[in-house]
């Protein structure tokens, strides 16, 4: 198994028809069917001019090339794809090879690494195409032979005929099966026969990796190429008044200093050098918006909590006639800071800009709608404008912006030249499109029973659109119900960020569930469990989740974690369907010396069927990982605009050290896959906050915790 | 601007730059090796730990003027086949997700167990804790540093 980093439809051709002949299948991303396949010609698909979305391409000496389309940042796409295909055409892995294709919307759907959904949307174009090619393969065997085809198995990149043990390769048979007509109605594996599927594989571009080869935007370099570096304004809310570059130009290696908008660039020979320039520039800026501090976004947010003005976003019942029947109120608030996404690779691309045409090379996450914005930037035809995708360092949602695309495009127009923008860590931080900041305020009415009659959100954010997902559970499970929000427009650049809204809204929901849990005097699970039998049996309007699902993690959660029969240590739990799957999570913490100390998460995830267990296992341990640093450590905070943090030594991310032990269980319902990417890390924070109440009788509301709480993980 | 003579790799290199030039983008920039990468700048985060006299540094703070004549070995030349018991054991435990860290990793990784062939769990984990992975594989990094530890034996 290995891939190409340089990715071209070339490469593709060429890697797939080393020996001359074999079998090409074109077929198709995009609509609905699945099924449209044919049989192309090397020379046409060299050309380019195919219609076709995607290709799978076996070559007389038996290799398997698949052409993948989206973009890699390490939620192992690149493996898992070929895996679908390998799987159905029972091809031999170790012949197996992925190409990364260009952007291509003219081929190419939904070529974008965002919302967990890739392998929800390809899993049955991509069988189908495995097993077509299958079918073809042994076709031509059963010609050669003379056999029925219905005789005839196949395994491993082989073709057998059990009755006289007789085996052709696949290689061998491909340029005959290429002569076949494609199959229109083919069978897929019952999935009880999968063999690579649900197995671990290791990550198809290992070794690349592992040898420090360039794969990453940073590392993409060109002859003539420039580097630069662009000063933005420090705060959110300024703008460029005036740039004395004098001295900067004069430094060696500078080569030009550019503005435009309210950035000054410095373009140069190196990295260091303009790097160095820039710190020669004399920039004055002046405010044109409100210069915002963290004390002023506590204060809005306070007066958004009670505004009159709200959206609702779902009403169930009668709520205020609920509240006024309760037996007992609970109320809490919740609220979390902006956070920076800092992928390990800071933002950077390449763009040279030429009068015939865009060439742009990269790390992004949405490379069609870079191109869009970009075409439109410098009024270029899309047609004109190729993007190349490199590997990507991280993504976490930052780079499905394109604002860092377009700085390098309009910067290789201005200086007529090819260019490299490199973002350094501090501009990456300081740079915007963060996590907005949010605080959600809930109300949950019980009856003298301890049930839960009525309840109340109010989501308030920082530029975050709709901070709710009001049709989340309990949404369903509650007769009377009002969740709404307010949005405040702030001069603060915020953006989707892993898990968006869900990574901070599943912490308070999961926090004020067990307050209310506890206030009922039930069991946090069993309460759970009740609204779930109430939504299922009574659903009050529309139940956008599935009720067995989440069942099913929470059953799977508290068998493993050993729920509620553990002494020596507390137990916390959350569960959350988001990002269309299902995870539970069970936070243990223990005291020492006084403190709460995180020692072990156990977490049950349903996300359909897992295609490759080393990849699932790492999406689901990563994104606890990550949800728990976040909630412990991650904080930015503003001053007069400015953001206050701008490296690692200020913003802090989790360390080996702070990691507690991962006990990672899937459900197996057979269902077809419903992504992975971001499902594990909104429970995360509820599990431990909910775990540390347990242990110290305090609640934590506002994260990030360690900040505020002096706590420690392990 | 003056010229410097560096021995990376087991081999000899030129670089025409600055006095204070950090190694990171003499290596990144001017020499074409660019698996030592560059993730802070401030010696936060350990992604350009290479290796010099032996020793694991942080290259992003290293000026080039430095160096003198000791020999740097970079992600590069751990191994000449990319089989190193580090890398070796990187690629048994399938480590990498975006992957953007773990030469760095790999590079703090190396430098330990060339001194402490049998390193227990706590000090495995104090080695490698100045290395951030903002994809969270920190549980494979830890399992495949011991496992490396054996196939040093
Ligand atoms: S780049 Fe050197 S330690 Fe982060
Ligand atoms: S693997 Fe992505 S930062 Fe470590």
């Amino acid at each position: 198994m290995s891939t190409l980093s340089k990715p071209s439809r070339r490469n593709f051709v060429k890697l797939a028809a080393t020996a001359g002949g074999g079998l090409f299948l074109g077929f198709s991303w995009t609509g609905s069917v699945a099924s449209a396949l044919e049989v192309v010609s090397d020379k046409a698909l060299a050309s380019g001019t195919l219609d076709f979305n995607s290709y799978l391409a076996l070559s007389p000496d038996g290799i398997v090339t698949i052409l993948s389309p989206n973009p890699e940042l390490g939620q192992n796409i690149k493996t898992s794809f070929p895996m679908i295909v390998a799987e159905e055409l029972d091809a031999d892995w170790t012949k197996v090879k992925v190409v990364q294709a260009p952007l291509d919307t003219t081929k190419f759907e939904r070529q974008v690494t965002g919302g967990s959904g890739a392998v929800p949307h390809s899993w049955e174009r991509l069988r189908k195409a495995g097993a077509t090619a299958r079918q073809m393969l042994v076709e031509a065997a059963a010609k050669r032979w003379k056999v029925p085809a219905s005789s005839l198995k196949t395994e491993n990149g082989m073709v057998l005929n059990p009755k006289n043990g007789k085996k052709l390769s696949y290689g061998d048979l491909a340029t005959a099966a290429a002569k076949l007509p494609v199959p229109t109605d083919v069978k897929l594996k019952d999935p009880k026969d999968f063999k690579l599927i649900g197995t671990a594989v290791r990550n198809v571009d290992n070794h690349e990796i592992l040898t420090g080869k360039p794969l990453y935007g940073l590392d993409f370099y060109r002859e003539g190429m420039l580097f630069a570096v662009i000063q933005r304004p420090e705060a959110f809310g300024m703008k460029l008044k005036s740039v004395d570059a004098a001295a900067a130009k004069a430094m060696p290696g500078i080569v030009d200093v550019v503005t435009f908008k309210n950035n000054v660039a410095v373009v140069g020979k190196s990295t260091w050098q303009v790097n160095k320039a820039r710190k020669a520039l004399k920039i004055s800026y002046t405010p044109d918006a409100a210069l915002e501090s963290s004390a002023d976004h506590d204060r809005i947010f306070k007066e958004l909590l009670d505004s009159p003005e709200a959206t609702v976003r779902r009403k169930d019942g009668d709520v205020e006639a609920a509240f006024k029947s309760a037996a007992k109120v609970v109320k809490s608030e919740y609220q979390c800071p902006f956070l920076s996404h800092s992928p390990m690779e800071p933002m950077n691309f390449f763009a040279h800009v030429r009068p015939d045409g865009v060439e742009l090379v990269g790390p992004t996450q949405t490379p069609e709608m870079a191109r869009g914005q970009v075409a439109k930037l410098l009024d270029i035809a899309p047609e004109k404008i190729t993007v190349e995708l490199t590997r990507l360092g991280g993504g976490f949602g930052r780079r499905l912006s394109a604002d860092y695309v377009l700085e390098a495009a309009e910067l290789s127009s201005l200086i007529k030249a090819p260019v490299k923008v490199i973002w350094t860590r501090e501009d990456d931080m300081t740079g915007g499109t963060y996590r907005p900041a949010v605080r959600y305020r809930f109300e949950a009415a019980l009856d003298a029973k301890g049930n839960m009659i009525g309840y109340k959100l109010r989501g308030v954010g920082m530029n975050a659109g709709n901070p709710t997902r009001e049709d989340n559970f309990p949404s369903g499970a509650v007769d009377n119900l009002l969740i709404d929000s307010v949005d405040h427009k702030s001069p603060i650049t915020t953006g989707p960020w892993r898990a968006p809204i869900t990574n901070f809204l599943a912490f308070a929901e999961q926090s004020f569930l067990d307050e209310v849990a506890h206030a009922a005097g039930k069991d946090p699970v069993a309460f759970r469990l009740e609204l779930l039998a109430k939504a299922k049996k009574e659903p009050v309007g529309e139940v956008k989740y599935d009720i067995d699902r989440m069942k099913g993690v929470i059953d799977l959660a508290v068998e493993k974690s050993g729920w509620g029969r553990k002494k020596d240590i507390a137990q916390g739990f959350s569960v959350y369907f988001s990002h269309r799957s299902y995870v539970a999570q069970v936070g243990e913490v223990a005291m020492q010396d006084n403190q709460p100390v995180v020692k072990k998460i156990y977490a049950a995830a349903d996300c359909g069927m897992v295609i490759n267990l080393s990849g699932a296992y790492q999406q689901v341990r990563g994104g606890i990982v990550d949800g728990l640093g976040h909630a412990m450590y991650s904080n930015l905070t503003f001053k007069n605009g400015a953001p206050e943090q701008n490296n690692f030594n200020g913003y802090r991310l989790i360390r080996m050290k702070e990691v507690p032990e991962v006990d990672v269980h899937f459900v197996n319902n057979g269902i077809d896959p419903t992504g992975l990417g971001e499902p594990a890390l909104p429970p995360t924070g509820g599990a431990v906050a909910n775990a540390i109440f347990k242990a110290t009788g305090k609640r934590l509301y506002d994260q990030p915790f360690a900040e505020q709480q002096g706590l420690k993980t392990v | 601007m003056a010229t410097y003579t560096l021995q990376i790799n087991g081999r000899r290199y030129e670089a025409d730059v600055e006095a204070d030039t950090p190694l990171l983008w003499v290596l990144r920039d001017h020499l074409g090796l660019v698996g030592t990468k560059y993730g802070c700048g401030i010696a936060q985060c350990g992604a350009c730990t290479v290796h010099m006299n032996g020793n694991a540094v942080r290259s992003c703070v290293f000026p080039v003027s430095a160096i003198g004549t000791a020999p740097i070995t970079t992600i590069e030349g751990l191994s000449e086949k990319g089989d190193h018991p580090v890398q070796q054991a990187w690629e048994e435990v399938d480590v990498p997700q975006c992957g953007y860290c773990q030469a760095g990793q790999m590079m703090t990784a190396s430098a330990l167990l060339s001194k402490n062939p049998n390193p227990s769990e706590e000090e495995i984990v104090s080695a490698m804790n100045g290395n951030i992975c903002r994809c969270g594989t920190y549980h494979r990094i830890r399992e495949a540093v011991a496992l490396a530890a054996t196939k040093t034996k």
